[in-house]
């Protein structure tokens, strides 16, 4: 393929005249002929060379470096660790490289390269498809790999030597052609530009199918516990991201109840306590209608382009908690959120309807505790030996202020800690202990525990359109790779006799080939094979020559001298 | 014997075997140390040298000896050309050995596991090295490819190596994340394209040691010595290092649209830029870049080579790097 390596338009040519050798050395471009040199600049495969090195080096410092778009905690605990770098890279933006400005002009400027590149090489390729086979060079000899048979035969014989090489031709899927000089001209593997063309219009297509998703996309998660329901409904998120064509009032109209979570962990020696199995049976209502699903990693819930995956899932553990009136002023669970892979979970108890305090606790759950030199800590991810570990807070009841409150943290203003003598107390409670509070400001009893999921919801318009162009990217990726561009061509002439004259009896068969990009080996034998199917010898190794012999010409005898590499 | 101690012993044989290969290899190499390859350099393909004494074995009576060469070095020469090839044969052998090894240990494995056995990196690594010595060995069937064989054993021996010592774990189920098709798809993909990325490494190297010593026999007009002499031109080695990544690239593509798949079905997202998937992208990049390399003037040869090597740091951070040193989603348990 050609290059698109243009140096200086003809604008600019002219703006620097022989005589005038100042203005030659700063040639002033007018503004459409700088427009025009800066396009061919962007279009030049160098360009394209450079911005793909440039986007390969502007993603490496997301990978090493803690991304928000991937988890805002690990950002904020990176910052905490490395203030000096943190001072360095917050206001780099190095904490979102793929949405940044440098990286979105990169690929920008890339698609952009792409796009120009390529529609020039499209209407080039359809008028090649079109135009018959490149003209015979006028020596064959000067071709990197050629060949030349001397045949014995009148001059009538040329018509069907030349008919059986575009035979051969043929049955090798050349496309052939005549030349106005009597020479046969042929190419074959001009789907190689084809499949280079397909896969590099399909990568746009890829990106546009990234837009279209991140557009009309959205994707929320939230925590259910067993027993209990969730609702598409953008207020039952735990958090959510919409793109920005999205209708966040319409979501995907169903809800689901996760009636039964399990989870099987690993018990033998070899990685001990690893997940190995995920299940939630849930009954899904879409449209007044009610079905059992079984949801697992893998096996997301499908409902059309909107999708129900499992991701995480956790312990709740259930409680009554009766205030310092002696009324019941929450039951039920509360889910904990897991610090490690044996699930040590942190969580709070928020009771703000206890009278004549509110009352809070604050704490953590340990599915398989054991006491080990530093304190409590769950050495099981399953719940062997369930405890609930926890510390008391009261203070004056508040109205509701409808702000929304972080359900995992702790607010303690206007609060105080429980304390007994002076001891702030905090208490460990088995399932079906309770803990009554000094100076009866109320009790709390730990019944039992529950598993929650968590569930994300996401709708992802583009995925099919995605995935199709990236599969018909690849095909063509693959036929442009796997093509050998390949053109040959046959002449022939009268042979030259003993005295520099002309030989009647004989004629001279010149063959030639040429390799166009990376193509195998073999060329200097389709040129030995197509030599000698013309001159009507059996090729090698192949019952190609479907010519009965025409007479004169048929057996190795008639060929007398083959002069593989005669260069001069 | 189980199963699962066979396919660990499987591994450590071929990890020492190849260690052995190489060392042959190696003495190959040194064998052919300052021998003047006479004649045929320049004039005769070396490859074509290199079947020619395949074929003449242990005998030297097939070799055109050099015209004009001195009686005495010749001989000498002749000497070491047959020793070499004697090392060089020995060495491959022991490769097939070690494969048949490398076999043993991975299909073990799986049988063992009662899966496919691609679930932590230990797995991967001894999948992705019998696919490796396998493509060698394919490779080695259709044209005379000995010349890759000190690279590639290499490559077993400290793959192996490492495999047995440091990525060591023990056989267990998978974890839920890694119950899909896709992933089977994704992870026989990658091996795939490891192979044949590796072997284009591998001759994208010795493409440049071999450019520069072409490039010194032009300037000082002394022919091409050693072992050097023997690896095909400049042309031909360019030549398969570029079908080699041709084979590999598409593969490669296809791994990472199937982990994409796989990503959106296990967790709801087909790309995150997590580590792994970062590192896989910037690894695609710096192909894509070797293949437009190859099309741009001032670009082919030389440069094209260094990104290919390049692309096989990238693609081995990905492998070991990113998995050892940057947490992120694809750090399964036990490695
Ligand atoms: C998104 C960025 C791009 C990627 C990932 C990409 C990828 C590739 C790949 C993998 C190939 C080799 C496969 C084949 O020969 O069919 C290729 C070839 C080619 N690309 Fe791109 N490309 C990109 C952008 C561009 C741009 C901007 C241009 C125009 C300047 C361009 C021009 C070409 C040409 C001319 C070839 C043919 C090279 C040959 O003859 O082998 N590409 N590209």
């Amino acid at each position: 393929m050609a290059e698109h390596d243009i140096t200086t338009s003809p604008d600019a040519a002219g703006a620097a005249t022989p005589d005038n050798p100042r203005k030659r050395r700063t040639p002033v471009l007018g503004f459409r002929a700088t427009m025009r040199w800066l396009w061919g600049q962007l279009t030049s495969m160098r360009t394209a060379l450079v911005l793909l090195f440039l986007l390969a080096a502007a993603a490496i410092p997301g990978s090493l470096i803690p991304q928000t778009a991937s988890g805002a905690v690990k950002v904020s605990d990176f910052a905490k660790a490395h203030p000096t770098l943190d001072r360095i890279y917050r206001p780099l933006g190095l904490y979102h490289v793929y949405t940044s400005t440098v990286f979105s002009a990169i690929y920008l400027l890339l698609f952009i390269s792409l796009i120009g590149c390529i529609i020039p090489r499209i209407t080039a390729h359809i008028r090649a498809l079109r135009r018959q086979p490149p003209r015979t060079p006028a020596r064959l000899d000067r071709l990197p790999e050629h060949g030349e048979a001397l045949v014995v035969a009148d001059q009538g014989e040329r018509e069907e030597v030349t008919a059986r090489a575009r035979a051969w031709l043929r049955s090798r899927h050349y496309r052939t052609a005549l030349d106005p000089d009597g020479s046969v001209r042929a190419e074959r593997g001009l789907y190689r530009e084809t499949g280079n063309l397909v896969f590099h219009v399909f990568l746009v297509v890829v990106l546009i199918a990234i837009g279209w998703n991140t557009l009309w996309g959205y994707k929320g998660s939230a925590v259910v516990v067993e027993g209990q329901g969730f609702s598409n409904n953008i207020t039952q998120f735990d958090d959510f991201h919409a793109g920005a064509l999205v209708d966040t009032d319409s979501l995907t109209p169903f809800s689901l109840v996760l009636k039964k979570f399990t989870v099987k962990f690993e018990t033998g020696p070899v990685q001990r306590g690893a997940a190995r199995e995920f299940s939630a049976d849930v009954t899904v209502t879409r449209d007044g209608s009610a079905s059992e699903h079984n949801l697992q990693v893998n096996h997301p819930l499908s409902l059309g382009t909107t999708k129900v995956h499992l991701l995480g899932h956790g312990y709740a553990p259930v409680v009554k908690v009766t205030d310092g009136n002696g009324r019941v002023a929450f039951q039920g669970p509360v889910a904990f959120v897991p610090q490690d892979g044996n699930f040590s979970s942190t969580g709070v108890i928020k009771v703000p309807d206890a009278r004549p305090d509110r009352l809070a606790f604050q704490g953590f759950f340990l599915p398989t505790t054991q006491i080990g030199a530093t304190g409590p800590v769950s050495v099981f991810p399953d719940a062997y030996n369930p405890q609930l570990f926890l510390n008391a807070w009261y203070g004056k009841p508040i109205a509701e202020t409808g702000t929304p409150q972080n359900l995992y943290v702790l607010d303690t203003t206007g609060l105080t800690q429980v304390s007994e003598k002076g001891q702030k107390v905090s208490f460990a409670l088995k399932p079906g202990q309770g803990y009554k509070l000094p100076g009866g400001q109320g009790s709390i009893e730990f019944t039992g525990y529950q598993r929650w999921t968590k569930i994300q919801v996401s709708h992802s318009p583009g995925l099919p359109l995605l995935f199709g162009s990236i599969l018909i990217a690849v095909a063509g990726l693959c036929v442009s790779l796997f093509t050998r561009p390949r053109r040959m061509w046959l002449r022939i002439t009268t042979a030259a006799g003993p005295g520099g004259g002309q030989r009647d009896d004989a004629i001279r068969v010149q063959v030639g080939g040429l390799d166009r990009a990376d193509a195998r080996a073999g060329l200097d034998e389709d040129v030995a094979d197509l030599l000698a199917a013309a001159c009507g010898q059996l090729p090698r190794n192949s019952g190609h020559d479907d010519e009965d012999g025409a007479p004169g010409l048929a057996g190795g005898d008639t060929v007398t001298g083959f002069t593989g590499e005669e260069d001069s | 014997m189980t199963l699962a101690s066979l396919s660990a012993l499987g591994i450590v044989t071929a990890a020492v075997v190849f260690i052995l290969a190489f060392l042959a290899h190696v003495a190959e190499w040194a064998a052919l140390r300052g021998v003047d390859d006479g004649a045929s350099v320049g004039t005769v393909p070396a490859q074509a040298v290199l079947v020619g004494a395949a074929r003449v074995g242990a005998g030297s009576a097939g070799q055109e000896p050099a015209d004009g060469g001195p009686e005495v070095s010749r001989d000498a020469g002749d000497v070491a050309v047959t020793r070499a090839e004697t090392w060089g044969r020995m060495g491959l052998n022991l490769t097939v050995i070690g494969a048949i090894c490398q076999l043993v240990g991975v299909v073990c494995r799986g049988l063992a596991a009662h899966r496919a056995p691609w679930g932590n990196m230990y797995e991967f690594v001894t999948t992705a090295l019998l696919f490796v010595v396998i493509a060698y060995l394919v490779l080695m069937t259709r044209q005379n490819v000995r010349w890759l064989g000190i690279g590639v054993t290499a490559l077993m021996a400290i793959g192996d190596g490492l495999a047995a010592t440091v990525l060591y774990v023990g056989i267990a189920p998978l974890v839920p994340a890694l119950h899909s098709v896709w992933f089977v798809v994704h992870i026989v993909a990658a091996c795939l394209a490891a192979a044949a990325l590796n072997v284009g490494a591998i001759a994208s190297i010795l493409f440049l040691v071999k450019s520069r010593a072409e490039h010194r026999a032009e300037r000082t007009g002394t022919p091409i010595r050693g072992f050097l002499a023997r690896v095909p031109d400049c042309r031909s080695i360019d030549n398969l290092a570029y079908r080699a990544h041709a084979f590999g690239f598409p593969i490669w593509t296809f791994t990472i649209a199937a982990g994409s798949i796989w990503a959106e079905y296990a967790w709801g997202r087909f790309w995150g830029w997590d580590p792994k998937e970062t590192w896989s992208l910037v690894t695609w990049v710096i192909y894509a870049g070797y293949l437009h390399a190859r099309a741009t003037a001032g670009w082919r040869g030389t440069r094209a080579a260094i990104v290919a090597i390049i692309g096989i740091a990238a693609f081995w951070f990905n492998f070991v790097g990113v998995n050892l040193f940057i947490s992120g989603l694809h750090s399964y348990a036990g490695i």
